[in-house]
């Protein structure tokens, strides 16, 4: 049984865990207002927002409704466009439709909801990250413009009405953004009775889902049969900390939680941006670290990063427990030094140190919402001018999530110069072995590679390269 | 005043196919298609897709009743084919099952041979086969031969430019089911009901008033469901009345990128010659057109391609040949502009390179050219209300393009890894289906006796807003309160014979019908108060608000009493009319005529903003003056506006449509054809209304918006390249777009040229 509350109803239902959420809602629910524009996280017309109690607070995160497992939803508020419709429109609806943010609609109820969870979900407000929240919604119409306008206007609305003396909620309540009902749902949420869903044991035979952003893009209609488990019910596998000398991230933290993390933002100055252009705002909400290791896809963004920062695979069948080098996890393409029964616990590597430099690049069709063409991180320690510790990834020119072993050692003791650059740069262009598919020619990735092995420096030791000579 | 689409859009409640409450017992169709280019079908075999639980039926080309026939234009497409294949994604069978994963796992179990023969993906080798799909089409005007020698200079390039995905959200869809007396009632997301009704029909072997199509709205069109709703409507109709039940067939997102028709690839041959100041004195271009592997509507966007080869500038000599090309892709069909950006792309390039081999800017050129009022288009029309010039001089009054590029100047000068680009493009764009016959639409009209009122037509709301302008329409016309209207679903019980909504002509044709049916009413509503004031004259009778006046003076009577009061006198109260465009006319045989009811104009400058590492680009701002007539309603035609703009910007730079080897379309997902998203946008639209420009053309002076703003995408193009050469002035340039990030790159560090020379 999985039990959860919708809109403003208590649902109990004995659908399998693995059912689409998206279908849930509106083939059984017949709530058709979320729409299914394509089933593969890329158009945001099924977002909804998904509220969880933490601390006794009930925080919304927006999630591709397409994605996620009927069973990841138990013991929580789902929240659909329909949610949020009162007597009259609500400040963001209203914005939508005055300002031209809606021509055919087919996205509108996405944005709606997704504009929504950005008010309630930060009580500090800004037309740049609430644009941040729009990042998963595809419009074709409108150009965004009077989307673009709607969201000021929500916010000069919020802004200037809100009471000092209220809670945000309350105020967002006042303000019609969101409909009186959503004070209770903290309340509902704490009697749900959380245990009546039982997840089954993990098994040789079945997949395992996390976030389900590749899984059920790739075979969904495999995994509505019933031939998965959740990793839901996995508990304990979640969470950032440091261990010793090692930071540890567990295997079921989302890369949105790895981007707001405050230890790594406090380590990777550029952290935010980085990870901003990791898919998209829902995405993040539900991709998990070990996903993305497991998924083994070449231009994995959180794996190209934690290449570069030497990180270590903690598996465990259960009982038996061991650790590899994400370096040597990859033995081939989509091949992994994991037996089908391990799940992966965690991640960590080394805390970085002191003086270290650290840079991301990341280069797509399209800035955001896009997988890279080619991505690269590199990691470096500086002893008296030269190069002490060096560790350089490249995404999307291999058959595996790629570390420039080669390029590493020739650099290793070396001063940064020009002529250094260039030649480890042509190291690298022999250690890759590129194809050409649908996001670039093998030419065009050996090219920007190369680039982005120059970016790295330039961004780095600006007074030491020499642009003229280098490109 | 909210437009109360919008209102229900923003709630969730507008309905779309898939939304609307199947009737019990639906079933799910899913489609079968050919996985090669070209080919034989050797053996097709669905004994192992009959195991699969809850299959229905299986449909082929041997299970048509009628004829196996949709094509349009030309009668050279089958709905399923019958022993070649033709491309990939050519449809076989139709696989119909109680839920759509027994009938999707029903087509994986279906078994297809192939012997497969020599497939062409390239227009100009299509063309060099002879494997043309309409004869040559060839536009002239003076006499370019002899005016080469009377230019100063003349220049000759290529321009490419890629295909486009329509990414309607909504993806195609229909829902068919048995009605009484064995007809069929088709609810389909389709811009052509009409088409709808007329090639099921012809496929189901029934006449025409057995069929029924109703739209309530699309999620997008854009031109895509013109003629390609048709075939997935008519399966699912074909299949409801074999198996007497209703039918659903939506195309999963993937499959309706690959299996549906884009917008056409182009490779064209120019040819510029100028006078030394920059006045164009002759222009020559061949354009090859990926026509696919059917005709579709291929001809007709062939016609606009020539319609505007010389986007908004007069040219005295000008021949322009245009050749329609079978190839083993999709058929293209429909997309916002209907071949005419593809035409303005060349145009625009023949220019930048003559620009750039004269050491000018190419804005010097447009100017010099630019359409005077009265000039003579290469199809023999001739400007009236010409207002390019206007719209151009009030971009240099508004934006000053001269301290933009000083701007950028200073910029490029101070900024090695990065620049910035500008360009300025003028659009003249023809309003009117240049095929003549179809510019005509009706609408029906009821008073009901409450005071509501009901509007059909033949126009389909597809986010364009037509639904609310037709209301604004109706409501200044009968003088009453908009909240009186509703706009009806477009079903052709209700609208016969319609055309396509398209050609951005929606409005203008179904808002003069509405206009013509409202008149019909007042006319009939004057006599009725006449009677009941006990006046004689009827013509001193007016409306304002709701109010009945005689001679100037308020009276008592209302709106509502008057309704009442003329059906209780047994005056009918349902009007229709008919309309359509006067004074138009083409002449295909020489190509000459007056196909347009009129031009709409404007100019956009776009500034870009170039990483030259990474070769990834920003556009940073598009600022445009642009001729909308007296708009209906500012929002729509906003709107309109901003999102046509930024589709042409993802026309010219990040939609990439990529075929491999075999003809298997590669980017045929979300997350491989990239169209802009709210980061990818210009950070800045400007747009400015041009005044005092009546429009004695359009229903309530107002103008045409659909699809003219999309061309201003075409200067994100030109500002790029011109932020390349900043980086790189030895840029070995050629025209070709999309300019993907891949082009850019490849192209600054003179990796590759970009298209062909
Ligand atoms: C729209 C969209 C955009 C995306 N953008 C990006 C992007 O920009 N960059 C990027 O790198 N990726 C991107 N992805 C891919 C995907 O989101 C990531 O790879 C994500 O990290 C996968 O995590 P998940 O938890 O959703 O994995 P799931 O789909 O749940 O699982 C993926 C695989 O890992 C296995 N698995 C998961 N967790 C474990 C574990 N702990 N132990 C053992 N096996 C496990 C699963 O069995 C499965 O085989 C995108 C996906 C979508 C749909
Ligand atoms: S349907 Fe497109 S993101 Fe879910
Ligand atoms: S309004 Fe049509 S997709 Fe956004």
């Amino acid at each position: 049984m999985i039990e959860f509350i919708l809109n403003n109803a208590h649902i109990i239902s004995d659908v399998l865990p693995t059912t689409v959420l998206l279908d849930f809602i509106r083939k059984e629910k017949k709530l058709t207002g979320t729409k299914e524009g394509c089933r593969e996280g890329d158009c945001g017309a099924c977002i909804v927002l998904i509220g969880r109690l933490i601390n006794n607070k009930v925080i919304y995160k927006s999630a591709n409704s397409c994605l996620v497992p009927l069973g990841d939803i138990h013991g929580k508020h789902v929240v659909t466009v329909e949610g949020f419709n009162q007597a009259e429109l609500s400040p963001i609806q209203s914005a939508i439709a005055d300002e031209g943010g809606t021509q055919c609609g087919f996205c509108t109820p996405g944005f709606v909801v997704s504009m929504t969870g950005y008010f309630l979900s930060n009580s500090s407000l800004n037309s740049s990250s609430a644009v941040e929240s729009l990042g998963g919604n595809i419009c074709r119409c409108t150009g965004y413009a009077g989307i673009k306008r709607a969201t000021e206007i929500g916010i000069l609305t919020y802004e200037k009405n809100k009471s000092q003396k209220k809670t945000h909620l309350e105020n967002l309540i006042d303000l019609k953004f969101v409909p009186d009902y959503f004070s209770s749902i903290k309340d509902k949420l704490n009697h749900l009775n959380s245990d009546i869903f039982r997840k089954v044991r993990q098994s040789e035979t079945k997949t395992l889902i996390a976030g389900g952003t590749d899984l059920y893009v790739q075979k969904w209609e495999s995994l509505v049969r019933g031939q998965a488990d959740l990793f839901s019910g996995k508990k304990n596998l979640s969470g950032i900390s440091i261990e010793g000398d090692q930071i540890k991230i567990g295997a079921y933290t989302t890369i949105e939680e790895i981007k707001s993390s405050e230890l790594l933002q406090k380590y990777f100055h550029q952290w935010n941006y980085y990870l901003n252009l990791f898919g998209s705002l829902p995405i993040r909400n539900r991709a998990t670290v070990g996903g993305n290791i497991v998924n083994a896809s070449p231009i994995g963004d959180m794996t190209n990063i934690l290449l570069a920062l030497d990180a270590t695979v903690h598996l465990t069948d259960g009982t038996k427990k061991h650790q590899i080098l994400l370096r040597n996890f990859y033995t081939g393409y989509k091949t992994l030094e994991k037996k089908k029964h391990e799940i992966v616990e965690a991640i960590s590597f080394p805390i970085p140190a002191k003086n270290f430099l650290f840079n991301y690049e990341k280069v797509s069709k399209r800035t955001y919402l896009d997988i890279a063409s080619v991505n690269s991180s590199i990691y470096l320690e500086m002893k008296n001018g030269k190069i002490f510790t060096i560790r350089i990834s490249a995404g999307g020119v291999a058959p595996v999530p790629f570390f420039l072993k080669q390029t590493c050692t020739y650099l290793l003791k070396k001063e940064i110069t020009t002529d250094t650059i260039i030649e480890a740069g042509q190291i690298a262009q022999q250690e890759i072995n590129p194809i050409s598919d649908a996001r670039g020619s093998a030419e065009y990735k050996r090219l920007l590679l190369r680039q982005l092995f120059y970016a790295h420096f330039i961004k780095l030791f600006p007074q030491q390269i020499d642009l003229e000579k280098l490109l | 005043m909210k437009n109360y689409d919008s209102i229900r859009h923003t709630r969730g409640e507008s309905l779309f196919v898939d939304d609307i409450a199947s009737p019990e017992g639906t079933l799910f169709g899913y489609v079968f298609y050919s996985s090669v280019a070209h080919g034989k079908i050797l053996n097709l075999d669905f004994s192992n897709a009959w195991y699969v639980d809850g299959i229905k039926g299986i449909f082929s080309a041997k299970d048509i009743p009628g004829e196996n026939q949709i094509g349009g234009i030309v009668r050279d497409e089958n709905l399923f084919a019958e022993d070649t294949v033709h491309f990939i994604g050519h449809p076989i069978a139709l696989v119909v099952a109680e839920t759509f994963l027994q009938a999707h796992e029903a087509v994986k179990k279906i078994k297809c041979e192939f012997e497969k023969l020599p497939a062409v993906f390239d227009p100009r080798e299509a063309a060099a086969k002879d494997q043309l799909i309409v004869k040559p089409r060839i536009f002239s005007l003076g006499n370019v031969d002899d005016a080469w020698n009377s230019c100063d200079y003349v220049f000759e390039g290529s321009a490419e430019s890629g295909g486009q995905e329509h990414l309607y959200l909504e993806t195609q869809a229909s829902l068919a089911f048995p009605i009484e007396g064995g007809g069929i009632k088709i609810i389909s997301s389709t811009q052509g009901p009409t088409t709808v009704q007329r090639t099921a029909a012809q496929v189901l072997a029934l006449p025409m008033h057995k069929i029924e199509v109703d739209v309530i709205r699309l999620g997008g069109g854009f031109g895509g469901k013109e003629d390609q709703a048709t075939p997935w409507a008519v399966m699912a109709a074909l299949a409801a009345l074999k198996l007497n039940a209703p039918v659903k067939l939506i195309l999963p997102r993937q499959e309706d990128i690959r299996i549906t028709g884009k917008r056409h690839p182009y490779s064209s041959d120019f040819k510029i010659g100028l006078t030394k100041d920059g006045k164009i004195i002759a222009y020559e271009a061949t354009y090859y057109q990926n026509a696919g592997a059917a005709a579709d509507l291929s001809p007709a966007i062939l016609d606009r391609t020539l319609f505007h080869c010389t986007n908004s500038y007069f040219i005295p000599n000008v021949k322009a040949t245009a050749l329609s090309c079978r190839t083993n892709l999709t058929p293209f069909t429909a997309f916002r502009g209907f071949g005419g950006p593809q035409g303005m792309f060349v145009i625009e390039s023949a220019i930048h390179k003559a620009a750039q081999k004269m050491g000018v800017d190419p804005s010097v050129i447009q100017k010099k050219n630019l359409l005077n009022e009265g000039d003579e288009f290469p199809y023999g029309q001739k400007t009236l209300n010409c207002h390019i010039k206007k719209c151009y001089e009030e971009v240099e009054t508004r934006y000053n393009p001269k301290e933009i590029y000083q701007r950028i100047a200073e910029f490029n000068e101070k900024n090695k890894l990065v620049k910035k680009g500008a360009a300025i493009i003028p659009v003249t764009f023809g309003i009117s289906f240049t095929t003549t016959f179809l510019n005509q639409a009706s609408a029906l009209v009821h008073l009901y006796t409450d005071g509501s009122v009901s509007v059909s037509s033949a126009a389909i709301e597809m986010g364009q807003g037509v639904n609310e302008k037709l209301r604004m329409i109706a409501a200044n016309e009968l003088s009453i309160s908009i909240e009186r209207i509703k706009i009806e679903s477009t079903n052709t019980s209700r609208a016969s014979n319609t055309s396509a909504t398209a050609a951005s002509k929606g409005t203008d044709l179904n808002g003069f019908a509405v206009i013509d049916a409202c008149k019909i009413l007042i006319e009939r509503l004057r006599k009725v108060a006449s009677e009941e004031l006990k006046q004689t004259n009827p013509e001193k009778i007016e409306f304002k608000n709701e109010i009945v006046f005689h001679a100037g003076e308020k009276t008592g009577l209302t709106f509502s009493k008057l309704v009442k009061a003329a059906y209780s006198k047994r005056i009918s109260l349902t009007a229709q009319a008919h309309h359509s465009t006067p004074n138009i006319y083409f002449d295909t045989k020489v190509n000459k005529g007056e196909p347009f009811a009129y031009h709409t104009y404007g100019t956009a400058i776009v500034e870009v903003t170039l990483d030259c590492l990474r070769g990834i680009y920003k556009v940073d701002s598009v600022k445009v003056v642009h001729d909308f007539g007296e708009t209906i309603n500012r929002t729509i035609d906003l709107s309109q506006a901003e999102g046509g703009i930024v589709q042409g910007i993802g026309w010219m730079t990040c939609e990439e449509l990529k075929w491999n080897n075999e003809g298997k379309l590669l980017t045929d997902s979300l997350s491989t054809y990239k169209v802009p998203d709210i980061y990818a946008v210009p950070k800045e639209i400007k747009i400015h209304f041009l005044e005092n420009v009546p429009n004695p053309f359009g229903p309530n002076k107002s103008k045409a918006i659909g699809e003219p703003p999309f061309m201003y995408g075409i200067g994100a193009y030109f500002a790029l390249v011109n932020a390349m050469k900043a980086f790189n002035p030895n840029l070995d340039l050629n025209y070709s777009a999309p300019l993907t990030p891949e082009k850019v790159l490849l192209t600054l560090y003179n990796k590759r040229q970009i298209g062909r020379e």
